[in-house]
């Protein structure tokens, strides 16, 4: 796939950014607008872009289709494991008061936890829907 | 924004974007191409991102422009990619939908006679639990930002089920694209066929 230069290089320039923006949106989500939700949508189409300009085969290179594909499960099995663990330490499920010794840092901890989790469930599955339709167009 | 001018301007942008949204709805109901269709909806994505900023919800607005303006449209041109680009024209007449489509909205509109004006403090939604959760937000979670306090630890069941939304459709659209393993089974004929469509 090649495009002309200019195409190339600003997104080039562009994509360390987005990852940034994406990071920024994650772990800013306790004070700004943002949470793993769109963090994931955005570290996603960062990747969706570079695959759009550079190939779907470099975009493999960089994010592989297997470890994509095993990431979507992983983020919903750490939500539902922090559920679990709260529930372990003795409180109810998803109340996260039980997670460290006072019940205001367990509800921290418990929301870093579960934000973790949306943002790996989305974005893979993001990469994993566009993945898919791109094989199906070959 | 306050006082009277900016109340002015909030009504002028809001008049401006609700009518470039009705403008674009109607382009993407004539439009025949389906890439023009899937660029047009973009285009309604960003706009009612833009909407949804001056209502001050940031976090839909930032999910509508990434979602909707952003990856939906990839996805719908990497759908286009592997089906006609041209919608072929009804065989039946547009009169019945037009009045099920009527009905509808007639419906909605009267539906909202009924509802509180917009953004009156004492409506019944900012009185059940929302004032509980403003209060006590900072107080038992330490998250200073009350949407990701409420999505995440007081409905957390809700947004647990909004993941498990997300992992399902990816799991839906992975069984159904990619069910065609070359290791299977007829896998290899199944393969010839697709290649000559």
């Amino acid at each position: 796939m090649r495009l002309d230069a200019i195409l190339r290089v600003v997104v080039k320039l562009m994509l360390p950014f987005m990852l940034l923006f994406a990071l920024y949106v994650q772990f800013h989500g306790e004070l700004g607008p943002g949470g793993g939700f769109q963090a994931g949508v955005i570290a996603a189409g960062m990747v969706i872009l570079y695959a759009l300009i550079f190939g779907v085969r470099e975009a493999k290179r960089l994010v592989p289709q297997k470890l994509v594909e095993r990431l979507v499960p992983l983020g919903v099995l750490i939500y539902l494991g922090t559920g679990l663990v709260a529930m372990l330490l003795g409180g109810n499920y998803l109340d996260y008061s039980t997670l460290a010794h006072d019940s205001r840092h367990g509800q921290e901890y418990g929301i870093m936890a579960v934000e973790l989790g949306v943002l790996i469930t989305v974005s893979s599955s993001m990469l994993a829907i566009f993945y898919a339709f791109v094989e199906r167009g070959r | 924004m306050a006082g009277i001018e900016g109340r002015i301007v909030e009504t002028f942008i809001n008049a401006v974007l609700l009518t470039l949204l009705a403008v674009v709805t109607i382009a993407i109901a004539r439009q025949r191409n389906l890439f023009g269709v899937v660029i047009l909806a973009g285009i309604y994505s960003f706009l009612m991102a833009s909407v949804l900023i001056v209502l001050d919800a940031v976090d839909v607005a930032m999910t509508e422009a990434s979602v909707g303006a952003g990856v939906s449209t990839v996805f719908m041109l990497g759908a286009l990619h592997l089906t006609r680009t041209l919608e072929q024209r009804p065989h039946y007449s547009a009169l019945v939908p037009l009045l099920v489509s009527a009905g509808v909205a007639a419906a909605l509109i009267w539906g909202t006679i009924g509802l509180p004006p917009f953004g009156t403090p004492d409506a019944v939604i900012h009185k059940h639990v929302a004032p509980v959760y403003l209060a006590d937000s900072l107080k038992d979670t330490m998250v200073p930002n009350v949407v990701t306090s409420t999505l995440a630890s007081y409905r957390g069941y809700d947004t647990l089920g909004e993941t498990t939304v997300v992992f399902t459709a990816a799991m839906g659209v992975m069984l159904l694209l990619r069910g065609r393993r070359k290791t299977g089974k007829g896998a290899g004929a199944q393969e010839g066929k697709g290649e000559q469509l």
